[in-house]
């Protein structure tokens, strides 16, 4: 489904990485391994070199936009440019997956500065479902999350993969995390990748 | 008209020591670079003299293009050092010298050939000063929107990759930054041409003027200016802004700040 082979960017690599559909692998390691560069290169946000494939396609066959519609990033620290929450979303603000969330109804209509750090990330969460990616590259989804909004995070993304059969990267420090949520878990360490093996479920 | 004497610029520059006596007194510590650019003036300008009286006597074509291009060179390692980041390599020359080049040139061409029209259409009397004016003003435009484009990209760098990692295309998410740079760039000549005979009397009319060229004739030459300006400006800055931010982007559509150097 997706695959990632002898990629190398800047001290990282090469490393390899392969998920089928409806999987997800958990990365960890040190801060400073080189974690969210590594996701960089699998958005194709900075050059790097080695090649990802989708479903066998190669990503030079989709322009870079096409790509990360399809393999998107979701980084730690999420962006947010216009004045309300709902212009953030052209197409139509997801009223359903935001109940899901624990939002309520109106929340398109929030001014973003007036959101806690918390409310804008689960608010990323569902801005990064907006084209339905295939894949999902998910750096520290609920570093700023209290327990009950982790789990409604976790099983929120969980229904999405098992909806969309989209397959997951994910970034988290917490061991106990990644084990709730992963199939596959690796670590990140010296520039390599260890421990890809098949382990839960 | 009343020539000056050398005397007359004498006593005119008792005027730069008083200023500078004061700024010693109130401790300004800005007297010695008023002095040297007082004196830099000087040299420059007789310089100029000397070599504009030159070319003015031969009419040499060769010649003519030879000064343009070491004004459009100069202005455009103006541009260069106005920018607190800088495109790496020759980028860094070539974007705002391209842009002064297309825009500052083409139009002087058109308004020596089109409007002018004085036989040959490069007489210097004509070519220098019109080409020197509209360099030196669309100059400030491209600076300006350069820098802002330049600055703006990397303080919203975050904002700009969320934008693309939500598949939006760089042009797409960098339109709005792009817009306010080009803007940016126009302001000065909006404001010159909106306060022009209020509150500025624009120094080349002024000029015209204390040579005893009618205040009518000095008035229409320069509007024809202002617009000559206004346009060299509007096309140099829309087309250096434009050129720099392609240069900001790769073909992946990927933000490439690698591409500019360390904030000067």
């Amino acid at each position: 489904m997706f695959s990632a082979r002898n990629i190398r960017i800047h001290h990282i690599g090469p490393l390899s990485l392969s998920l089928r559909a409806g999987e997800c692998a958990g990365i960890s390691g040190p801060s400073g391994a080189g974690k969210s560069i590594l996701m960089r290169a699998f958005a194709d946000m900075e050059p790097f070199s080695g090649d990802l494939f989708l479903k066998d396609t190669p990503h030079h066959r989709f322009s870079g936009p096409e790509w990360r519609k399809k393999v998107a990033l979701m980084p730690a620290e999420s962006q947010w440019w216009f004045h309300t929450a709902g212009e953030h979303f052209p197409s139509g603000f997801p009223e359903e997956n935001a109940a899901a969330l624990g939002f309520s109804p109106d929340v398109g209509n929030w001014e973003i500065h007036r959101l806690s750090s918390g409310e804008r990330q689960r608010l990323a969460l569902l801005r990064i479902l907006i084209h339905r990616p295939e894949v999902l590259l998910l750096d520290e989804p609920t570093a700023n999350l209290d327990r009950r909004n982790t789990e409604a995070a976790e099983n929120f993304i969980l229904a999405y993969m098992e909806k969309t059969r989209a397959a997951v990267v994910w970034i988290s420090h917490d061991p106990e995390q990644l084990r709730r949520v992963c199939h596959t878990l690796c670590k990140l360490e010296d520039g390599r990748l260890t421990g890809t093996g098949k382990v839960l479920y | 008209m009343v020539t000056l004497s050398p005397f007359d610029l004498a006593l005119a520059g008792i005027l730069i020591f008083i200023n500078a006596g004061l700024s010693l007194l109130l401790r300004l510590n800005i007297g010695r670079q008023l002095m040297v650019a007082a004196l830099r003036t000087v040299l420059q300008l007789s310089l100029l003299g000397f070599v504009l009286k030159f070319i003015f006597d031969l009419v040499n074509p060769g010649l003519i293009a030879l000064m343009a291009l070491f004004m459009l060179a100069t202005a455009g390692w103006e541009v260069m050092r106005r920018q607190s980041y800088r495109f790496s390599g020759i980028w860094g020359f070539g974007i705002g010298t391209s842009a002064m080049c297309l825009s500052s040139f083409l139009i002087t061409l058109f308004a020596l050939i089109a409007i002018i029209g004085k036989d040959p259409w490069y007489a210097p009397q004509y070519a220098i000063p019109l080409l020197g004016m509209i360099l030196g003003n669309t100059m400030t435009g491209i600076a300006i929107g350069l820098d802002r484009l330049t600055q703006t990209v990397w303080e919203k760098k975050a904002v700009i990759e969320t934008r693309l990692m939500l598949g939006q295309k760089f042009s797409e998410a960098v339109s709005d930054i792009r817009r306010d740079s080009i803007r940016s760039g126009l302001i000065p000549i909006i404001n010159a041409m909106s306060v022009a005979g209020i509150v500025s009397l624009p120094g080349m009319m002024t000029g015209q003027i204390l040579a005893g060229a009618p205040p009518m004739e000095a008035v229409k030459y320069q509007i024809l200016i202002m617009f000559l300006i206004a346009g060299g400006a509007g096309f140099g800055t829309i087309f250096a802004v434009g050129a720099g931010a392609k240069r900001l982007s790769d073909g992946r559509d990927r933000l490439r700040l690698d591409r500019l150097g360390k904030k000067t």
